[in-house]
């Protein structure tokens, strides 16, 4: 499954609900599934922490690093990579 | 309530306006102004327009403005926020590129919409419009989930071209910081828990590490370090607590140190007399000195992530011998 992200919240990822929105609709029912689900950022020029913590933590706490089987983090711009991997850092942290 | 508007007041010197902030009689709003001259921050702005939100328009008085800076003050569109009768005659200058008017954002969906219309009309590089985007949502967000705020966030910027610099106020008419953050920590002052606000990792929401699904604790921070690495001021007021993070002299902004406890850097604080209910934050962004995104998110998150693990070593608890 393929989310792009741009149609839902244009160039700006900041609205932590519709990343709330995208977790509960698509990314943890296709964790459940265990089913390969590509989170695309093409056209997305910048987001914040909060967008991408909304997004994913919930996941990383259902699932542990285990997620990183199935999610892909696609065209993603150097900043948007930094805040993934920020997140994805404290929350290994947090959990391990 | 009375505050009164001198004739500057920026992040640098917006001390005795706070000191001077006469909260009593909170059903009435007496402003007054400096005879000659009005300019202030958008800091003063948001803060004046949020306590006037909360008093009905027919108990503001404002009449005694004469400074000839009040049809800046219209611009920003003071009067016509609070309800309140203006009489001048001012040509509209298109504001692209000069200043975001107060503006009132009482939901997720204001939100999102007012973030993608103001950034074009500052005229900043995309990679300057990504620091904005990311301090504008984080403050905004914060307002709409955690102030309890009727009236929502009010906010406002200005473009300085003499320093290329962006000043930016937020201020709400919530609850404060204390009693957000006193959800889930124990502060005793308004002071304190200024200080635990500014800190990595904390949030009212939890007091365990990671946050909750929609909070980690990471946005004052992040703002606060942004304002750090480039030099600029940042300053914070809640209830009877204001903090400020004091500008650096050129030869140090480039060095990309930062604190997770927002007293080892160089700032000033003050507990005024009078309480604020509410919270208003200001920052200035000089331009020139923004630091690339990506290496200030990247420093930003070593520190966060140091934060993470002190708290959960701080939680460790060993055996006991006997």
């Amino acid at each position: 499954m393929i989310i792009k992200l741009f149609d839902a919240v244009g160039k700006y990822a900041e609205n932590k609900d519709t990343a709330r929105d995208i977790r509960n609709k698509f990314l943890l029912p296709a964790l459940e599934k265990k089913e390969k689900i590509f989170l695309d950022f093409e056209g997305v020029e910048t987001t914040t922490q909060s967008f991408i913590h909304a997004l994913i933590s919930e996941a990383m706490k259902k699932h542990g690093n285990g997620i990183f089987d199935y999610v892909v983090f696609k065209s993603c711009n150097d900043s948007i990579k930094q805040f993934v991997k920020i997140v994805v850092d404290y929350m290994q942290e947090a959990l391990g | 309530m009375k505050i009164h508007l001198p004739n500057s007041a920026f992040l640098g010197n917006v001390d005795p306006l706070l000191r001077g902030f006469d909260p009593s009689n909170p059903e009435t709003l007496e402003i007054t102004t400096n005879d000659k001259w009005v300019s202030v921050h958008p800091f003063v702005l948001s803060l004046v327009a949020s306590i006037g939100l909360t008093v009905k328009p027919e108990n503001i008085k404002c009449e005694k403005i004469e400074a000839r800076s009040k049809g800046y003050l219209a611009r920003m569109n003071l009067f016509k926020m609070l309800n309140i009768a203006f009489s001048m005659d001012i040509v509209e200058h298109d504001p692209t590129g000069r200043f975001i008017p107060l503006t009132q954002i009482r939901s997720s969906e204001e939100a999102s919409k007012f973030i993608p219309e103001m950034i074009p009309l500052l005229k900043v590089t995309p990679e300057q419009a990504e620091t904005i985007v990311h301090i504008l949502s984080e403050l905004v967000r914060n307002v709409l989930e955690h102030s309890g705020s009727p009236g929502g966030a009010v906010v406002c910027a200005q473009y300085y071209p003499k320093t290329n610099r962006i000043g930016i106020g937020i201020s709400d008419a919530g609850v404060g910081i204390k009693k957000t953050i006193n959800f889930a920590h124990k502060t005793r002052t308004d002071m304190e828990a200024i200080q635990l606000a500014l800190s990595p990792g904390v949030t009212g929401m939890t007091d365990k590490a990671g946050g909750t699904e929609r909070n980690a604790g990471f946005g004052l921070f992040y703002i606060k370090s942004i304002a750090s690495v480039n030099g600029d001021h940042f300053v914070i007021y809640s209830g009877n607590g204001f903090y400020k993070l004091l500008r650096k002299q050129s030869d140090s902004v480039r060095a990309l140190r930062l604190n997770a406890d927002p007293f080892r850097d160089r700032h000033s604080k003050e507990e005024f007399q009078a309480v604020f209910n509410g919270t208003a934050v200001g920052i200035d962004m000089t331009l020139k000195q923004t630091r690339e995104f990506s290496v200030l998110i990247q420093a930003i998150g070593d520190v966060y992530r140091k934060a993470i693990k002190e708290k959960k070593k701080g939680r460790y608890k060993g055996p006991t011998f006997i």
